[in-house]
């Protein structure tokens, strides 16, 4: 019976681990390169912004239509890693995010934020749309529509 | 001609767009006179000793701002004697967000016990002369002939949450380089923080 809740238990924290995983910018970098023809609409958020969470039932409306294009949406959470297990999973419990979610794992945020886009100021919301031949970084919000026009314009 | 004015037009609006933009390094700071959380004004041309500032923008919610809390107090212990004292100012409106009063900006003052002013900007005159747009973001100004001048923007360090072995403190090596009479090697960077919470309406 013992054995029956130790189970029961890990594998809960096992499902709620699993929701949000810890995500470097060279697994990123590798995702993108094996994703073939598949477009990656990656969103930086954090739970403590606003606007971004206010947007980010609009990619997960992106997520679920029916577009004629491979399509992955990637939520990335640029919260504090201590903050992982008390506030980010919770939060993508709560408000039922199906689309994955990573937090960012890359201590130098300097280097990071150059990194995913040299014209990038920090700020978010932002979202970068990529696949092997294009890739678009936008520091802005966006509406359902927004999204999926630049997700179709992208060549 | 038409050309010519065209051209003339641009160039102007090309200025008014890059004073909206804020300040950036090598701009001559105006001066400004805001209410601390003491209830006495405060402006730059009070220290009459100080060889520069180092203003910070910050706030009383903001997760990013409440993990540099204790570095900006630590900031100002250390140069304030030397001639660089902190100027907290918050920049965000407290009808958009009401834990931003200067009720609780008290409360938090008294509870951190800050070592330096922390300022009121109601209807964010000073935030956008700056050009500030997120908490917390720093601009150190070294004092000269010609006015307080901008010598570094962005954040404070490249770890907001002491976790980087490769930790670079931008504003104590900027401040550093500005008493020893040199430009700071690195004079703006960037840096992820809360968006500015601006009045409505």
């Amino acid at each position: 019976m013992r054995l029956f809740f130790v189970i029961c238990l890990s594998l809960i924290t096992y499902c709620a681990t699993a929701q949000v995983k810890l995500l470097k910018l060279d697994e990123l970098d590798k995702r993108i390169a094996n994703g073939k023809d598949t477009t990656y609409v990656i969103n930086f958020w954090a739970t403590w912004c606003s606007p971004c969470v206010a947007e980010l039932p609009n990619f997960e409306k992106l997520r679920l239509a029916n577009l004629k294009k491979a399509v992955k949406v990637l939520l990335v959470s640029l919260d504090f890693k201590s903050k992982l297990q008390k506030e980010v999973i919770p939060f993508v419990l709560n408000n039922k995010i199906n689309a994955e979610v990573f937090l960012l794992n890359e201590p130098d945020q300097q280097a990071y934020i150059e990194r995913i886009d040299k014209k990038w100021s920090g700020a978010i919301p932002a979202t970068l749309f990529v696949n092997k031949k294009a890739r678009r970084f936008y520091e802005k919000e966006f509406t359902e529509t927004e999204l999926k026009n630049t997700l179709l314009n992208l060549k | 001609m038409k050309r010519l004015i065209l051209m003339a037009f641009m160039l102007i609006s090309g200025i008014a767009f890059a004073q909206t933009e804020g300040y950036k390094v090598g701009d001559v700071v105006k001066d400004f006179s805001l209410k601390n959380v003491n209830n006495k004004m405060v402006a730059l041309a009070d220290y009459k000793d100080a060889k520069g500032y180092i203003v910070v923008f910050t706030c009383n919610t903001c997760p990013v701002a409440k993990a540099y809390q204790e570095r900006i107090s630590a900031l100002n212990a250390t140069y304030a004697a030397k001639g660089y004292p902190v100027v907290a100012i918050n920049p965000n409106d407290a009808g958009a967000v009401p834990d931003e009063s200067f009720q609780k900006m008290q409360a938090l003052a008294s509870e951190k016990k800050f070592n330096f002013p922390y300022l009121l900007d109601p209807d964010h005159v000073v935030t956008k002369q700056f050009g500030a747009t997120r908490t917390p973001h720093v601009f150190v100004l070294n004092k000269t002939g010609k006015g307080n001048v901008v010598e570094y923007v962005g954040a404070i360090d490249n770890d907001p949450e002491e976790a980087n072995s490769t930790k670079v403190e931008y504003v104590k090596n900027a401040v550093n380089e500005l008493s020893i009479g040199k430009k700071p090697a690195i004079a703006s960077t960037k840096a992820v923080g809360c968006g500015i919470k601006w009045k409505k309406g």
